[in-house]
């Protein structure tokens, strides 16, 4: 296997920065713990949409399940967070492993379909069972005991915070060495031209479902994480609209870069924040109208504004 | 039973005319609409506005309905959506939730976020039943209208698809595009036409369906998975398809819902994704066109 490209310094500068965020900014702890989980959940969907090419729109099926499977381990078994975390990634990497079989064929829209199929099914499966989960309520009364015995989850979310940044790091470093990979480049080999992948003997089935399984446990962790640092699992959890925001998110950063995720998670939940802050309850519309524009400028283009005028005037030409 | 049936078939009809605008224009031009169902629910608050606060009786929105979402789909596709026709399936898909999510938080804002009620002519209020026992039909008088509606405009559907010139140049673009612009149609304006006919016949479903389906803000959000299915395992290449399709959700959704009400949508969900594995392009398919 290749050595791994290597780690830029300005890498090692924003990991620490974001480390260290949470105790410098001690009142915004909640909302960095967000953002962490948020990009955990983005840098997952990258996995499939960025460099696999995979549109999904059921993502938070596996959000979802994380959630619910820590929430409920919690409340069941035994309320150590870092064994929680380990099951709601386990049992999502199933289920992912389960639906690989429905991606593997058909065009873009029928994976679409399948995809939102599969959420729209767990919402259901969560909201029917409420013997277990409690139904629209939610799952209430989960009680996370400290984090390695010794750091309690506290209302301020230091520990919140730092537990989900450090899971991210984890994971995203783990992500980092799967993409920089001879497997990574199977991956974009597919996504850039899928015929072409077989032809060179690429197993394009496998791929795909190997990485679709990856990033399942991947979103089950930001699903188990936002679960035991709120200390609740609601149907919310599987609601479109978290696929369609993680896919903003992604979008937002850029796909096929996994920073694009982290960055896109900062700007989003701040964003988010803002502008629910104005108008709590028609914040979608400006998120609608921002998808809108996005699209209609060209999503590679908004965050370099000085291309917008060249282009502009070469796309008039055309 | 026949009663369920009935109803089935007058949902299914209703489903029909909502999505086989979303099937013509994604096998036309390939693009992934996730906001069809906003001109749905603009067929149908133009038509709850009109009745409540100009007074114009129920038979008189229903074209106005149709209009209406015509206008709108014809300014929007010329304005927004032709970009993007060659863009890849995730910008339209993104550029269509966006559109989805601005719809519904714009009519909550402007309109409210509670269920409108539709104030139906007398004559379609009652209910006619036939035989007895467990062969009883009962039949709706609105569901009754609302098939009749929809056979009639199938039947016309398809005679346009079928005999006219402008079928025949619709179905030659949908085959090939580029063939077809050679050939001197002038694709970009079958493309706007068919688009607007198909957003208001979206808004003539929501118009009708707003008795039954419930009108709300959500109203985009809420079907946009059914209209879905119904192209996706219709398949995008006739009318058939989409109708038989159609017809089997609705049929199925009222049973699942009538005699499983613990499960709920789930039935429905799961028939989509077993059938979507088994026929990735569809349940009915012509063979031989482009894929």
């Amino acid at each position: 296997m290749k050595v791994p490209v290597r780690w830029a310094w300005w890498e090692a500068v924003l990991w620490i920065a974001l480390l260290a965020s949470p105790l410098v900014f001690r009142e915004r702890a909640l909302l960095i713990n967000e953002i962490a989980i948020v990009a955990l959940f983005a840098v997952s969907l990258d996995l499939i949409l960025g460099f696999t090419g995979i549109v999904s729109l059921g993502h938070a099926a596996f959000f979802g399940m994380g959630a619910y499977a820590a929430a409920l381990f919690a409340k069941l078994v035994m309320p150590d967070p870092l064994v929680g975390l380990l099951v709601a990634i386990g049992v999502s990497t199933l289920l992912g492993a389960v639906c690989s079989m429905t991606i593997i064929r058909g065009s873009d829209l029928t994976r679409l379909m399948v995809t939102l199929g599969v959420g729209l099914i767990l919402a259901e499966l969560a909201n029917k069972l409420d013997w277990l989960t409690g139904g629209a309520d939610g799952l209430q009364g989960v009680i996370m005991g400290p984090l390695l015995g010794r750091f309690e989850f506290d209302l301020y979310g230091q520990t919140s915070a730092l537990y989900s940044l450090l899971v991210l790091f984890l994971l995203f470093v783990l992500a980092r060495h799967l993409v920089n990979s001879p497997f990574g480049a199977t991956l974009k080999a597919i996504r850039d031209n899928r015929l072409r992948a077989m032809a060179i003997g690429i197993p394009v089935t496998q791929r795909i479902a190997l990485v679709y399984t990856i990033a399942a446990g991947m979103a089950g962790a930001a699903g188990g994480l936002l679960a035991q640092t709120s200390g609740f699992a609601s149907l919310d959890v599987f609601e479109f609209h978290r696929s369609a925001d993680v896919m903003l998110v992604l979008v937002v950063g850029g796909t096929g870069w996994l920073y694009g995720g982290v960055a896109g998670a900062l700007v989003f939940t701040l964003l988010q924040n803002f502008i629910s802050s104005i108008t709590p309850q028609y914040w979608t519309f400006w998120i609608g109208l921002f998808l809108v524009v996005l699209v209609q400028v060209g999503r590679e283009r908004l965050l370099r504004p000085w291309t917008w005028w060249s282009v502009l005037r070469s796309g008039g030409s055309k | 039973m026949l009663t369920l049936l009935f109803d089935g078939i007058a949902y299914g009809m209703l489903l029909f005319i909502l999505a086989v605008g979303l099937a013509v224009t994604m096998g036309l031009m390939n693009f992934i609409n996730l906001a069809h169902g906003a001109f749905a629910m603009a067929g149908g608050y133009i038509t709850v506005l009109l009745m409540q606060r100009a007074g114009v009786p129920f038979l008189a929105c229903l074209p106005l309905a149709f209009l209406g979402s015509a206008l709108l789909g014809a300014v929007l596709e010329r304005t927004l959506y032709r970009p993007l026709y060659n863009k890849p399936h995730l910008d339209q898909v993104l550029f269509s939730i966006g559109l989805t999510f601005m719809a519904v938080a714009a009519t909550d804002y402007f309109i409210g976020s509670s269920q409108q009620i539709i104030q139906l002519p007398e004559w379609l209020k009652g209910r006619t039943e036939l035989g007895e026992g467990a062969w009883m039909l009962g039949m709706g008088h609105y569901r009754l209208f609302i098939i009749a509606v929809c056979a009639a405009l199938t039947v016309a559907l398809q005679y346009v698809l079928t005999k006219t010139r402008f079928g025949s140049r619709l179905r030659a673009s949908v085959d090939d595009q580029r063939v077809a612009a050679g050939l001197g149609i002038n694709v970009n304006i079958v493309f706007l036409a068919t688009f607007a006919v198909g957003s208001g016949l979206a808004g003539l479903g929501g118009a009708l369906g707003a008795e039954v389906l419930g009108l709300d803000p959500t109203f985009p959000l809420k079907f946009m998975i059914y209209f879905l299915i119904v192209v996706a395992v219709g398949g995008t290449s006739s009318i058939t398809g989409p109708l038989l399709a159609a017809l089997l959700l609705g049929v199925a959704d009222v049973a699942g819902k009538y005699y499983i009400p613990k499960l709920g949508g789930f039935i429905v969900y799961s028939l989509m994704i077993a059938i979507l594995i088994w026929r990735p392009q569809g349940l009915f398919v012509r063979q031989g066109g482009k894929s």
